[in-house]
């Protein structure tokens, strides 16, 4: 995986579909294109296989029972958590937090490390680009200790105004939160700059790295960040699982954040201790299965390369751009130079959800709404986009059928 | 006709391009706004009630074709009515654009043109678009400032 040509000649996006059965699909008796992936990404044959394999043959309660299935289905728990160190970069296994995604993992540091060390007075930052669960979380923490929620606006094209970003950090600042690509413009954040800049005005930083963990190699190491957070759902894995990356002087100074079983070392009604890291965390029965069908799709994703995929979506993003460049009536939305895997885009006179459900007439699956990024919609000035996204799965054919099945939703409305 | 063009018939797609009624009502006693938070489509809908009757309609907002046109058709069909035919009618055109289409008996002829949305039932992620200006309507005759799709 080393040269970029050498990359796109081994990768077969035939075979790769072959692996994924929804692509055998018809939708209205048309082939399924399915152009939804920033949503949620569907499932190759081995996760799916994964996820089942557990219950046919090794499930049970993890970290309690001493009998067999128990130790089987703790051990592949505790591999699938290795796995997730291992594509993140980070240097411990304790410094993974399984959880139910990064919803919750941006929950979890606001509750437990933001109530700690924000109070009133004192600044959380965050970009102009985010999506609601990495705005309303901090809203909740500003609102409960008076402190101000900052933003740093973006740009025409969807890049955030880094000038702006820089003068918003201040001694008061004690966290930034961005997103390492968002969701809704595809915009890659240069999240490293970031870093560097929150931590030398003294805050914690941490990355929603959802949209990002499916498109580009994340090293959490190389970023610097302090905290980064992925959903299952996104990497071709199961919904209702997804990790926290924290690092352990931080993860360890951390109060608890959900009360329950696991999470305790010892209990009584005087007092409980807490579990070590990163049990600590992970209070409750978890999603054991999505838990290890999330390893079976980490392997399934280092197995095709993370390269390859980046630079097959690549091309498909940039042959994309060019054939909606070339509708009239058609505008792109988000247009930063460093783009992932997000084609978001309005019709003059045509809602999108409009195009949305006669495009899902010709088979194909988008997105239109607000991607729960309403921000960026005032920002642009819209109630809504339409939005295709990438997957390694996708093809230059399906691009095709995408401006053709346009066509059709501006001749509805001619 | 193909269930597509079921739901967006020509008067639809008219009513959606050159919606009626778009306009404020400083003279309005009634009104409501309404909310689709799946879609983020908002519409303010006035009326103008003397006595028991409902002299003028109106709306603002934005939204797709469905919601535009069917608020649009809405302000058409409600002037002149009394505020209890206003309720009935909301109660009809809920049952059209939700019927189990297997079910599916003639519309009643209270509707009149107002038919033309029988075609929503095919597409459930739409039904809210057809009625957003109707719940908004009966909250704002029920005397709640706000309606909600969800």
């Amino acid at each position: 995986m080393s040269g970029t040509a050498g990359t796109k000649a081994a990768f077969d996006v035939e075979a790769i579909r072959r692996e994924f059965p929804v692509l055998r699909e018809t939708v209205h008796g048309k082939p399924l294109v399915y152009l939804d992936s920033a949503a949620s990404a569907q499932k190759p044959q081995a996760v799916i296989d994964a996820e089942r394999q557990v219950y046919e043959r090794a499930y049970s309660n993890v970290h309690r029972g001493v009998h067999h299935l128990s130790m089987l289905a703790t051990d592949a728990y505790e591999q699938a958590r290795g796995k997730v160190q291992r594509f993140l970069g980070a240097a411990e296994s304790r410094e993974i937090v399984l959880l139910r995604g990064t919803t919750e993992a941006v929950n979890l540091v606001a509750q437990s490390y933001g109530r700690k060390h924000v109070a009133a007075g004192d600044e959380v930052l965050i970009t102009g680009l985010e999506h609601h669960s990495n705005i309303v979380p901090w809203q909740l923490l500003c609102e409960e200790k008076g402190a101000a929620l900052k933003v740093a606006p973006i740009d025409d094209a969807g890049e955030v105004d880094m000038a702006a970003f820089e003068r918003l950090l201040s001694p008061r600042t004690r966290i930034v939160s961005v997103a390492h690509v968002s969701n809704a413009l595809g915009t890659v954040n240069p999240v490293g700059r970031m870093t560097e800049l929150g931590h030398a005005a003294g805050a914690v930083v941490m990355i929603d790295g959802a949209q990002a963990a499916p498109h580009l190699a994340v090293d959490v190491g190389a970023i610097g960040c302090d905290f980064y957070a992925f959903s299952g759902h996104k990497v071709y894995g199961p919904s209702g699982v997804g990790a926290l990356y924290g690092r352990t002087a931080l993860l360890d100074a951390m109060p608890p954040w959900q009360g329950g079983g696991d999470m305790i070392a010892s209990v009584t009604f005087e007092r409980s201790t807490w579990n070590e890291l990163p049990y600590k965390f992970e209070a409750g029965t978890p999603n054991i299965a999505g838990g290890i069908a999330l390893g079976a799709a980490i392997d399934w994703v280092e197995k095709t390369g993370l390269g390859a995929i980046a630079a097959h979506e690549h091309d498909l993003l940039e042959y994309g751009t060019g054939l909606l460049r070339g509708v009239s009536g058609l505008r792109i939305v988000g247009t930063a130079r460093e783009k992932a895997g997000v084609l978001s885009f309005v019709l003059e006179g045509i809602h999108p959800h409009d195009a949305g459900t006669i495009l899902d007439y010709e088979g194909i699956a988008v997105r239109t709404g607000h991607h729960c990024a309403q921000p960026v919609m005032d920002r642009y000035g819209i109630p809504a986009t339409t939005r295709a996204s990438l997957a390694c799965f996708n093809t230059r054919e399906e691009l095709d059928a995408l401006v053709r099945g346009i066509g059709k939703v501006q001749e509805m409305f001619r | 006709m193909s269930p597509l063009r079921e739901l967006y018939q020509e008067v639809i797609l008219d009513h959606s391009k050159r919606p009626r009624n778009l306009r404020g009502m400083p003279e309005a006693n009634r009104s409501a706004i309404g909310h689709n938070p799946l879609c983020g489509d908002r519409a303010t809908v006035y009326l103008h009630v003397e006595g028991d009757v409902v002299r003028d309609v109106s709306f603002e907002g934005s939204g797709c074709s469905i919601s535009t046109a069917s608020a649009s058709m809405m302000t058409d069909a409600l002037k002149g009515k009394t505020v209890a035919e206003a309720k009935a009618l909301f109660e009809t055109f809920h049952e059209l654009v939700t019927a189990d289409p297997s079910k599916a008996a003639t519309a009643p002829a209270a509707l009149g043109k107002l038919a033309v949305f029988a075609g929503v039932h095919e597409f459930p992620m739409r039904v809210k678009c057809a009625s957003l200006a109707w719940h908004t309507m009966k909250a704002a005759l029920d005397g709640g400032d706000r309606a909600s799709t969800e």
